[in-house]
């Protein structure tokens, strides 16, 4: 009886909150667009019984989804969601890697503190983050002012409200992301067998890219995937540090509900975007199932 | 066995012989604590050279510094008479199997033994060729395709063996090499290396703290303690002729007696060790002064045990049955002189458990002659 | 034995300028006495005193905290319960759904999350407040508790709690006595990450919340729309400062925790 209520308690939670949720946005992607509160058709109605539900089913169809294939804002912006994720996770490679490299070479005294101070920016607050480029990348910012004091430009650059504005609030906020997975792929790498590649008749460099580069692969795939996913969805960078040209799905379901009222289009566009992220996610899953069985 | 003092492979007593590797006066410090203290030694092509001793006494920092992890502070060392200081490892005409065998994850078998010889640009054919030959060699052309991690330790242990041969080094370094495997698969690795060895005539230097194993596999063992060399000989020589007690000690089960020397004629000497003991006349090469403190070392297995005093031997002492191990093929009894002097004493049991001749706390005679043991100076 | 590269000095020294030197910059230009926040204009504290001025911070930071304090807490229990069932409940029917219920939030965009339950709460007709963005960030945050604990869990050894058992505990008894006091890093942890993961939230409360409680996510986010503003600087420096020494702190008392365990291992060696 008490292992029912253990199981049962959170097990109803998720359901009564994550799933039944989630149906309800499936349903209501089928809908039609109603001018009442709530904005769409149509209402199940429980007490027409067998009928009722007949021709509730017989009153949902894809509409909405032909919609989305034929106004091209839609197919753009999931297009352009997937290419700032893409090269913001490059990128976020590119600046992770070099870290998480240091991090694992550098004294073994030192590691829990450079650890902690990867750590530490994920527990502050993620939107004072974002913020905190506002204040750097605007044309009067201090990266203009810094740049204009040296010499190297004449004219402010526009950044600010750019999709390289974007670019930098991905890299900036998901770094830790990558760094920690890179890292712990590097550390626990065996000195000696650096050394071997060494004995063997390999360079420094050689036996880096031959040993080191590959063997940290899982890491840099779990870490790629692990800025990749959430940055697709991403509403809090481009609507703070992004312009108008910035078109991301996330600030384009937030506008569909809460400005254009349109509930059918806007779980309409949630249901495509899960269908585009379940892949990397099942391939995430998979990287981290074959890293378990090779260590196993 | 084949390498061990009875044949005739000893370049070492040969003077016109010059050595593959040559310490020369090398001094290696880490901060504050010094590794390696002042330290010649020469090694001879073809040997199995085995450096032997406690962690921490330096041997591993001998190995690395012959692959090149690690530079002498002082000194200098040769391979084949070219100085090996400004040469890279990766330079160096020595290939290294590591402890941990240090094969690489994510290459299969054939890759880790074709890895050096990739380096070297050789044309693909050979190289296919030469890795054949070594998968041969330790018996794993079935694993090729394995991955380090499907194979057992003992077959790992083989991919190192092949992927540092492959190379066909001048050198081999081998830093424990069977400290992963189990006793019974140890044994039998053991006498693979020796073959392996001789087959390729390439100059082996294994580390290990397991004088066992150096006793089988060397034709020459360094028996090292902080950072210097305390003896090198053959096998026998190391067991039969100690030069000091550190020696004599860390080399199989050994009595050490200290006593006074009293010089007695042509090689000869005479040690008093105890009060109202017979004192002990031994044979030894050194020159002692009278009254000079020395010990005198004798194995267990050359020490009598009898119940009435031996009349045909030189040293005897009577004394008490303490304690016995019984091993099986051999008893060690420890017998206690009046005095308080534990003398070791074994012998073969060739006969049933129940007919043994001696127990606890009976009174018995031990005894040895003249050239059973070692005087030492201290 | 490892000594710094000058390249992996340089990469970790460029890394850690990337991470900080904005917060850094946030922090130092919360003290600015201009009103233009990138004109340097002399030292003065007069931000954080318009800040506790402002009565919609203050009670946008009330509800926050609110919010925070009791999801967090029913999250660390319903995650709790939910890493004990993953790992020690064995075989039931609905397994694999209820697995994938808890990760599935994990990797769920915010925006789909928070649609989703905002819809739910209208079709049931609950009023937008307080406990809608409660029972949301409850939702999300057990998640990520049922994970932190259950890695615990897998590495803590059964035989203790079989001990338990069979010392003549009742199972319940077996957990609080035994289980609960040797995972308790791991549940406080939890907490602290749903604690911390409600005080961030901006995405999901918005959906959920409705006017009646407007959160300090929402209410910043609202202000920095229209650019950057020094009472921000201010209030983010505060949240900085709590978090960093909320951090700090709790890895010095674990910290002091494992030492003085070695030590009295090391005691207990010696007698």
């Amino acid at each position: 009886m008490r292992r029912f209520t253990l199981i049962a308690l959170p097990y109803l939670w998720l359901l009564g909150l994550f799933l039944v949720p989630f149906l309800i946005v499936l349903k209501i992607s089928l809908s039609d667009l109603n001018l009442s509160i709530p904005p769409y058709m149509p209402q199940l109605d429980i007490s027409a019984g067998w009928s009722g539900l007949m021709e509730f089913f017989s009153e949902l169809d894809f509409e909405n989804f032909v919609w989305l294939t034929e106004d091209d804002l839609y197919w753009k912006a999931y297009l352009s969601s997937l290419k700032i994720a893409v090269v913001a996770t490059f990128l976020t490679l590119l600046v992770g890697y070099p870290v998480a490299y240091g991090m694992a070479r550098a004294p073994s005294e030192w590691r829990p503190t450079l650890m902690m101070l990867v750590i530490l920016p994920f527990w502050s607050s993620f939107l004072i983050r974002v913020y905190s480029w506002m204040g750097i990348l605007s044309n009067e910012g201090f990266l203009n002012q810094f740049l204009l004091w040296t010499g190297i430009i004449s004219e402010p650059l526009q950044i600010m409200n750019t999709t390289t504005a974007v670019y930098i609030g991905i890299v900036y906020t998901y770094l830790p992301f990558m760094i920690l997975p890179i890292y712990s792929a590097l550390e626990k790498m065996d000195d000696s067998l650096l050394e071997a590649a060494e004995d063997l008749g390999c360079s420094r460099l050689k036996a880096f890219w031959l040993i080191t580069f590959p063997l940290s692969r899982a890491g840099m795939i779990a870490g790629c995937f692990l800025v990749f996913i959430p940055s697709i969805g991403e509403f809090v960078i481009p609507s703070l540090l992004g312009g108008s040209d910035t078109l991301m799905i996330g600030k384009v379901l937030w506008e569909e509900f809460f400005n254009n009222r349109d509930w059918p289009v806007a779980s309409a566009v949630a249901v495509v975007l899960l269908m585009i992220l379940v892949i990397p996610i099942i391939l995430f899953q998979r990287n981290e199932q074959k890293q378990r069985e090779a260590e196993g | 066995m084949a390498a061990n003092g009875a044949s005739v492979f000893a370049p070492w007593d040969d003077p016109d012989q010059t050595p593959l590797i040559r310490f020369e006066n090398v001094t290696k410090r880490f901060g504050d604590f010094t590794a390696i203290d002042n330290l010649s030694l020469d090694i001879y092509a073809r040997e199995f050279f085995a450096l032997l001793g406690p962690s921490g006494c330096g041997k591993t920092t001998m190995m690395r510094m012959l692959a090149g992890f690690e530079t002498p502070t002082e000194g200098k060392i040769y391979i084949g008479g070219q100085d090996m200081g400004p040469i890279a490892p990766n330079q160096r005409p020595v290939n290294m199997m590591f402890q941990s065998y240090a094969l690489f994850p994510h290459l299969s078998v054939y890759e880790n033994i074709a890895f050096g010889l990739r380096r070297d640009g050789q044309p693909k054919d050979k190289i296919e060729a030469r890795v054949e030959d070594m998968l041969r060699m330790v018996r794993l052309q079935k694993f090729a395709k394995r991955k380090p991690h499907q194979i057992s330790g003992g077959q790992r242990q083989r991919v190192a063996l092949a992927r540092s041969l492959a190379k066909e080094p001048k050198l081999l370094l081998l830093d424990e090499p069977l400290g992963a495997l189990d006793a019974k698969l140890r044994e039998d690795t053991q006498f693979e290396l020796m073959d392996i060895q001789e087959k390729t005539g390439t100059t082996f230097v294994i580390v290990t703290h397991d004088q066992e194993e150096a006793m089988t596999v060397a034709s020459r063992i360094a028996v090292m303690d902080e950072g210097r060399i305390m003896q090198v000989a053959t096998p026998d020589r190391i067991y039969e002729f100690p030069e000091n007690a550190y020696v004599a000690d860390f080399i199989g089960d050994v009595n050490l007696i200290e006593g006074t020397a009293t010089p007695s004629g042509e090689d000869e000497v005479t040690i008093t060790w105890a009060e109202n003991q017979q004192p002990i006349r031994a044979k030894t090469q050194r020159k002692l002064a009278t009254g000079q403190k020395v010990f005198y070392a004798i194995r267990p297995e050359k020490v009598g045990i009898s119940k009435e005093e031996p009349t045909d031997v030189v040293n005897k002492a009577k004394g008490r049955i303490l304690d016995i191990a019984y091993l099986g093929n051999l008893s060690t009894y420890h017998v206690q002189m009046p005095t308080g002097e534990i003398i070791k004493a074994q012998s073969a049991n060739t006969r049933r458990i129940a007919r043994r001749p001696f127990t606890w706390e009976e009174e018995v005679w031990v005894s040895w002659n003249g050239t059973g043991g070692s005087v030492l100076e201290d | 034995m490892r000594r710094f590269s000058w390249f992996n000095v340089t990469s970790l020294t460029l890394g850690f300028a990337f991470l900080y030197v904005p917060m850094l910059i946030l922090v130092i230009y919360s003290f600015n006495d201009s009103k233009l926040v990138t004109v340097w204009a002399g030292f003065s504290t007069k931000w954080y005193g318009e800040l506790f001025q402002n009565q919609a911070f203050l009670d946008a930071a009330w509800v926050t905290l609110r919010v925070a304090v009791m999801s967090s807490t029913i999250a660390t229990v319903l995650g709790t319960m939910a890493a004990y069932t993953m790992v020690r409940a064995g075989r039931f029917y609905g397994r694999t759904l209820f697995s994938g219920m808890i990760y599935a939030p994990l990797v769920m965009p915010e925006v789909i999350t928070g649609l989703s339950l905002l819809l739910l709460f209208i079709g049931i007709g609950l009023d937008r407040g307080v406990v809608t963005v409660v029972l949301a960030h409850t939702t999300f945050a057990m998640c990520y508790v049922s994970v932190v604990v259950s890695s615990r869990l897998v590495s803590f050894d059964k035989s203790l709690e079989e001990a338990a058992l069979d010392l003549g505990c009742t199972p319940f008894q077996a957990f609080r006595l035994v289980t609960l006091p040797i995972i308790a890093p791991a549940v406080i942890s939890g907490w602290l990450l749903a604690f911390t993961l409600s005080l961030d939230d901006l995405v999901i409360a918005s959906f959920t919340a409705g006017p009646s409680a407007t959160t300090l996510p929402i209410k910043i986010f609202s202000s920095v729309r229209l650019g950057v503003s020094p009472e921000i600087n201010a209030l983010s420096t505060i949240m900085i400062g709590i978090v960093a020494s909320g951090v700090i702190l709790f890895s010095l008392i674990s910290k002091r925790n494992i030492a003085r365990a070695e030590a009295d291992a090391r005691a207990a060696e010696r007698t």
